[in-house]
C-alpha cells in the first residue's frame, strides 16, 4: 500500500555469473551478496537502478534500466514534451541534481531544468 | 561490446592497443599540480556557500593529476571529480598518505551525480589517464575509484583500454584510512545511507529553489486573505523543503507523495482551525474555510516531497515514475479544487453573503 518502489527493472541471470564479486563491491544498497558459486540476489527491492552492477559485470549477468529517480527532472522533461526516460539523469547525495547540483551544462537538472536537453 | 561513451577516438574498439588519445601522440604531459590535505577556514566557508547554491560554477577544480604529500612511482592513485566538495573530501581523508589524485573533468559535478550522467565515466577516465601520462608517473597499474563512481565506469573496459585495473574504494572518503590498511571494504563502507545530517544539509538548496515563488504567493495571499493565509504559504513550503527531509524516515508509507500528503495534512490543521474561527462565517463558508487549507497545503507539500526524490540516495527511476503518474494528477486536482474554493470563499465574504 502506497509503495511504488517494490518493483524495479533489475534482472539477474545467475547462470551467467562467474562469481567475480564486482556487483557486491559496487552496489550501494547490498542488493547482491557474495555466494558460493555465484553472486546472490538478496535484496532486489533495495535496488535504486543506478546501473553500477550492470556496467561492471564482465559477463552481462545483470540487466537494469539505469537512470536516476528524480521527479524534478522527469516532471520537467514531461512538461517540455520530452521523453521522461531518456531525459538527463541526476541524483545522489552530497549534492544531487534536483537539490544541490544545478549546473550550466545542457542536460542538467535542478535549477537549470530549462536547459535540460536530451543527452 | 559496448563502446565506452566518449572514448576519445571513437575507434578504440578496433585499435585497443593504440594509445587512447585522439592525437595519437599525447605530447608532453601537462604539469602535475600539488595539493595538501589541509581544509582551511576559507574552504569550509566555501563548502557552506556551496550548500546554499552560491556561485555554483566557482567550485570547479582543474582536472588533471595532483601530488598529495611526497608520492613516488609506487604510491596509490585515487580518482576524484572536479567539484571542490568531492576533491576536498578525498584530499582531507588522505591526510598523512602520499598519493596521486587524478581529477576527472566532471564539469564541476560530484562523483555520484557525474557517474549517473557518465561524465565520471569510462571514456573520461581512460582519456585522463592518457593525457596526464599516468603510466609514466607510476610503476603500478592500479587506480582506486570511489565506489559511487561505478555507475559511470566499466572497470573491465578501463582495464582493456588503459591497462589500469580499477579498484573500487569505499562509498565515503572518510573510510579510506581504514580501507587502505587492507584494501577491503566492510559492508558498512559499501553501503550508502541517508542520515539526518545528510538530509538536512540538502534543505537549504531545496529552500533556495522555492524561495521566490513562496514569497510571491505569501505576499499575494497576505493582501487577499490576510496574515494567516500568508503564513500558510510559508508553512507549506518550509514543511516540504525543510521538515520533510528532516522527518523523511519517520513519516508513514513509502511513497514520497503520500508522505507529503500526510505531513501537509498535519500542517493544515492549525490553519484550518484559524480560518474557521473567522468572525461572521456562515455554515457553508465554515466548511469551505476548513477544506481550503486541507486541499492546498497537502498538495504543495506532497509536490515538494516528490521533488525531493532526486536528492535522496535510494529512489529508483521506476518507482519515481510510477509515483508521478499516480499522484501528480491528485495533487493538481487538490490544488485546483482548493484554489477555486478559496476564491469562492473570498467572493462570499466580499459580497457579504457569508
Amino acid at each position: 500500500m502506497f509503495d511504488h518502489y517494490a518493483q524495479n527493472s533489475l534482472r539477474y541471470f545467475p547462470e551467467k555469473c562467474i562469481n567475480c564479486r564486482r556487483c557486491t563491491q559496487v552496489c550501494p544498497h547490498r542488493v547482491f551478496a557474495e555466494g558460493k558459486d555465484h553472486a546472490d540476489l538478496v535484496n532486489p527491492r533495495a535496488c535504486m537502478e543506478c546501473g553500477a552492477c550492470e556496467k561492471n559485470c564482465p559477463v552481462q549477468a545483470i540487466e537494469v534500466q539505469s537512470g536516476v529517480g528524480c521527479a524534478w527532472a522527469m516532471i520537467g522533461a514531461a512538461l517540455r514534451g520530452k521523453d521522461m526516460d531518456t531525459e538527463c539523469s541526476c541524483g545522489g547525495p552530497d549534492g544531487s541534481c534536483c537539490g544541490v547540483e544545478p549546473e550550466e551544462e545542457p542536460c542538467s537538472c535542478g535549477a537549470d531544468t530549462k536547459e535540460c536537453d536530451k543527452k | 561490446m559496448e563502446q565506452p561513451e566518449n572514448a576519445c577516438c571513437g575507434d578504440t574498439a578496433q585499435k585497443p592497443a593504440a594509445p587512447c588519445c585522439c592525437s595519437g601522440t599525447p605530447g608532453p604531459a601537462p604539469a602535475i599540480r600539488t595539493t595538501t590535505s589541509a581544509i582551511t577556514g576559507k574552504d569550509r566557508w566555501d563548502h557552506v556557500l556551496a550548500r546554499w547554491g552560491v556561485n555554483r560554477m566557482g567550485r570547479i577544480v582543474p582536472p588533471g593529476l595532483y601530488r598529495l604529500g611526497s608520492p613516488d612511482k609506487d604510491s596509490p592513485v585515487f580518482a576524484s571529480a572536479n567539484y571542490t566538495l568531492s576533491f576536498d573530501a578525498l584530499r582531507s581523508a588522505l591526510a598523512g598518505t602520499d598519493a596521486w589524485i587524478l581529477v576527472l573533468d566532471t564539469k564541476g559535478i560530484n562523483v555520484w551525480c557525474a557517474a549517473g550522467k557518465g561524465t565520471f565515466g569510462t571514456g573520461e577516465l581512460i582519456r585522463r589517464i592518457a593525457v596526464t601520462g599516468l603510466s609514466e608517473v607510476v610503476a603500478h597499474r592500479k587506480i582506486i575509484l570511489p565506489q559511487l563512481g561505478a555507475p559511470g565506469v566499466s572497470a573491465q573496459e578501463v582495464a582493456r583500454y588503459s591497462g589500469f585495473s580499477v579498484e573500487y574504494g569505499p562509498v565515503r572518503a572518510r573510510d579510506l584510512p581504514v580501507y587502505l590498511a587492507t584494501h577491503t571494504a566492510t559492508k558498512e563502507m559499501r553501503t550508502v545511507r541517508f542520515p539526518l545530517a545528510d538530509r538536512l544539509v540538502l534543505a537549504p538548496m531545496e529552500l533556495v529553489h522555492t524561495l521566490l515563488p513562496m514569497i510571491a504567493v505569501a505576499v499575494v495571499l497576505y493582501f487577499l486573505a490576510g496574515t494567516v493565509a500568508g503564513l500558510a504559504a510559508i508553512a507549506a513550503v518550509l514543511a516540504g523543503t525543510v521538515f520533510f527531509p528532516a522527518l523523511l524516515p519517520y513519516i508513514p508509507t513509502h511513497d514520497f507523495s503520500m508522505k507529503g500528503f500526510i505531513l501537509g495534512a498535519l500542517v493544515a490543521i492549525p490553519f484550518a482551525a484559524a480560518f474557521v474561527r473567522a468572525p461572521g462565517l456562515s455554515g457553508i463558508a465554515q466548511v469551505i474555510a476548513i477544506l481550503v487549507p486541507f486541499l492546498l497545503i497537502p498538495a504543495v507539500v506532497a509536490y515538494l516531497a516528490l521533488n525531493f526524490t532526486g536528492s535522496t540516495t535510494f529512489t529508483s527511476r521506476t518507482g519515481v515514475k510510477k509515483e508521478i503518474f499516480r499522484y501528480v494528477p491528485v495533487m493538481v486536482l487538490m490544488a485546483g479544487a482548493g484554489t477555486i474554493l478559496g476564491i469562492a470563499l473570498g467572493i462570499l465574504r466580499f459580497t457579504g453573503v457569508a
